[in-house]
């Protein structure tokens, strides 16, 4: 058994297998910089990691497609233990000093020549075999997976790292959790495991290599704990306090149609918060009461190009039909920083968060701007949409987003389009400045939606992104609470509604602070909507307390 | 030393799938074990060797083995070439 420590970015444990994710790329040099013995040692564990796959292969072809077809996979077993073979690449790491994934992929491409040259054509096509058992021992060397990021089964991912663009790749279904290297509690592959519910550790002290694939891990999400080949005991242990928090959740799905409401009577909104249209069967399931943060930038990223305004259209209307009246509030593109995409060109920065992002682009890049709010509007006739615009300062930049929507608004009712009688407008609360100048904002909009996340980060000064800082980034800072309250009084005051939607909304602990303070809404992770529900229900405000 | 000669029979010769069966039914003996057919020949318990001969139907496959159970090894080739080839 071994064992390490993480951070835990959600509670609750899962376990199984171990899918190490790596770019998959084979980058073939020449030379080395290691001993002949280490050369070697790296080819002789790459060909037994690769036999092992090659097993798994011939038995799942043979149950699968046929006794004929797994022959074949037989074939490339018996060329991975062939001393021809074997002998070519250890005289190339040995005489020629190569490296091993080079000495495997020359090695492989004379054997392939020689059987592309036999006028035999059955012959001719297994050049492709000794082809394909060389590029797998190579990859293997490298440590990516030959056999792709398919996973058969449901299991634990290991990695470096994740950018926002890879773990789309990633088929949701099969991720019991996520184990990264690097990353703070308020990364990417963070949030994102707190959308998906799943037990997950970053910056982990893990040792990535190929030969942890398929191992089994326990991940303790509540310890920050990891166990890989855990022993009986522990297995057990896990087990258990898996399936009991198994329950816990069966319970919370008792709380399904139920109203948020405290003991004493007062109501209040609960949201969720989306990054893909593919999340609102996550919303609806959970019983979230609409959509408190669309995040539109994830239909900008991991492509080549913007999407077009149809494009747009599209998914906002694919969601505002989905959530069938209820409100679903968009927030326009929030790129730049931390979240990027290539084909905009955007210059590298020296302070990212600092820089030139979100709102800031949409004034500066008008027609950029313009094109989602044409595709917001487009959709607004087919459900309940509001707009929301991030990174808000001040008072003129709303006066002249407000200006530009007008325009929106009247070009696409002279082209014909229906659009909703009346779109709600409201900005996120996100930078100190905001919070300061919140009375004279509150006048311009219906509704302010607080963005924890980034209010902290600017004004505790804290780089979201840098681990090292995780024990002074304080959710709770009296400072962010104090300014909590500023914006739902100045909100109220002008008659508008406030509402969270960063992470520190779906935090229990803080639930009836919020409810105290006068909060409308809560928008929290659809994972969420019901443990904070429970949390509101059992909530009775006649009482006094400390809080 | 015991020497078996087959003509061979399948319309694909010695073709991967029975390559891989001869490699594998010659590893489980301990004798040296040869194959000949024309003017190729290789050693039977190195796949890659064995579909290089690129053994044809008609062609003479000469099975050379010398070892401890070279009659074991002989008996059972004979068989396998019959069965499968």
């Amino acid at each position: 058994m071994q064992t390490g420590n993480g951070k835990g970015v959600f509670a609750g444990i899962a376990i199984g297998k171990i899918f190490v994710f790596k770019k998959q790329e084979l980058v073939i040099v020449r030379g080395t910089a290691n001993t002949v013995e280490e050369e070697i040692e790296r080819y002789k564990a790459a060909k037994e990691l690769s036999a092992k796959q090659l097993k798994v292969l011939f038995d799942k072809t043979a149950a699968e497609v046929g006794q004929e077809e797994a022959m074949i996979i037989d074939v490339q077993l018996l060329m991975l233990d062939d001393l021809d073979y074997e002998e070519e690449v250890l005289r190339k790491i040995t005489e020629e000093k190569e490296n091993a994934a080079y000495a495997v992929t020359a090695t492989g491409e004379e054997f392939a020549e020689f059987f592309a040259s036999m006028d035999d054509p059955y012959m001719k096509a297994r050049a492709v075999d000794v082809g394909d058992v060389s590029k797998r021992i190579a990859m293997n060397i490298q440590g990516i997976n030959p056999d792709g990021i398919k996973m058969e089964e449901p299991m634990v991912i290991v990695a470096e790292d994740l950018t926002p663009s890879e773990t789309l790749q990633l088929d949701k279904n099969m991720i019991l959790a996520f184990v990264t290297q690097k990353g703070s509690s308020n990364s990417h592959t963070a949030i994102l495991a707190r959308t998906m519910n799943i037990p997950s550790l970053v910056g982990a002290d893990i040792e990535i290599t190929p030969e942890l694939n398929g191992k089994l891990m326990i991940v303790d999400g509540n310890s920050g704990k990891y166990y890989i080949d855990p022993d009986d005991i522990t297995l057990d242990e896990k087990e258990r306090r898996r399936k009991a928090q198994l329950q816990q959740k069966e319970l919370l799905n008792q709380l399904k149609g139920k109203e948020n409401v405290t003991i004493d009577g007062k109501k209040i909104n609960i949201y969720a918060n989306i990054g893909n249209p593919k999340d609102v069967d996550l919303v609806i399931n959970n019983d979230a009461g609409g959509i408190g943060l669309f995040r539109s930038e994830f239909l900008y990223l991991g492509r080549d190009s913007a999407p077009t305004e149809e494009e747009q259209f599209a998914s906002y209307k694919y969601v505002a039909e989905k959530m069938n009246g209820k409100k679903v509030i968009i927030r326009t593109l929030d790129i730049g920083a931390d979240k990027k995409a290539d084909y905009f060109g955007f210059a590298e920065e020296e302070n990212p968060a600092l820089g030139y992002r979100a709102i800031r682009i949409c004034l500066d890049q008008v027609d950029l701007f313009k094109t989602q709010l044409r595709a917001i509007y487009r959709a607004s006739a087919f459900g309940q949409i509001s707009i929301m615009f991030p990174m808000i300062i001040s008072v003129a930049e709303v006066k002249r987003i407000k200006e530009i929507c007008e325009e929106v608004k009247e070009e696409l009712i002279k082209e014909g389009h229906e659009i909703a009688p009346h779109v709600e407008l409201g900005i996120m609360i996100e930078t100190p400045a905001a919070v300061m100048v919140s009375d004279e904002l509150a006048k311009e909009v219906e509704f302010f939606s607080v963005g924890t996340n980034d209010l902290t980060q600017y004004t505790l000064a804290i780089d979201r992104q840098n681990a090292k800082l995780d024990k002074i980034y304080d959710a709770h800072h009296p400072a962010i609470l104090k300014m909590l309250k500023m914006i739902v009084d100045n909100a109220h005051k002008a008659g508008a509604w406030a509402g969270i939607c960063g992470e520190l909304g779906s935090d229990t602990t803080l639930t009836e602070t919020f409810l105290r303070m006068g909060f409308d809404e809560l928008s929290v992770s659809p994972t969420f909507v019901l443990s904070v529900r429970k949390a509101v229900r059992d909530t009775d405000l006649s009482k006094k307390t400390t809080v | 030393m015991k020497t078996v000669t087959y003509t061979i029979k399948d319309e694909l010769g010695i073709h991967a799938r029975p390559a891989g069966l001869i490699v594998k039914l010659a590893n489980g003996f301990k004798s040296d074990i040869k194959l000949a057919v024309g003017d190729r020949s290789g050693d039977a318990k190195r796949i890659i060797g064995v579909m290089k001969m690129a053994a044809k139907q008609g062609e003479v496959l000469t099975v050379t083995i010398s070892g401890e159970d070279e009659d074991a090894a002989a008996a059972e080739i004979q068989k396998f070439l019959e069965v499968n080839l």
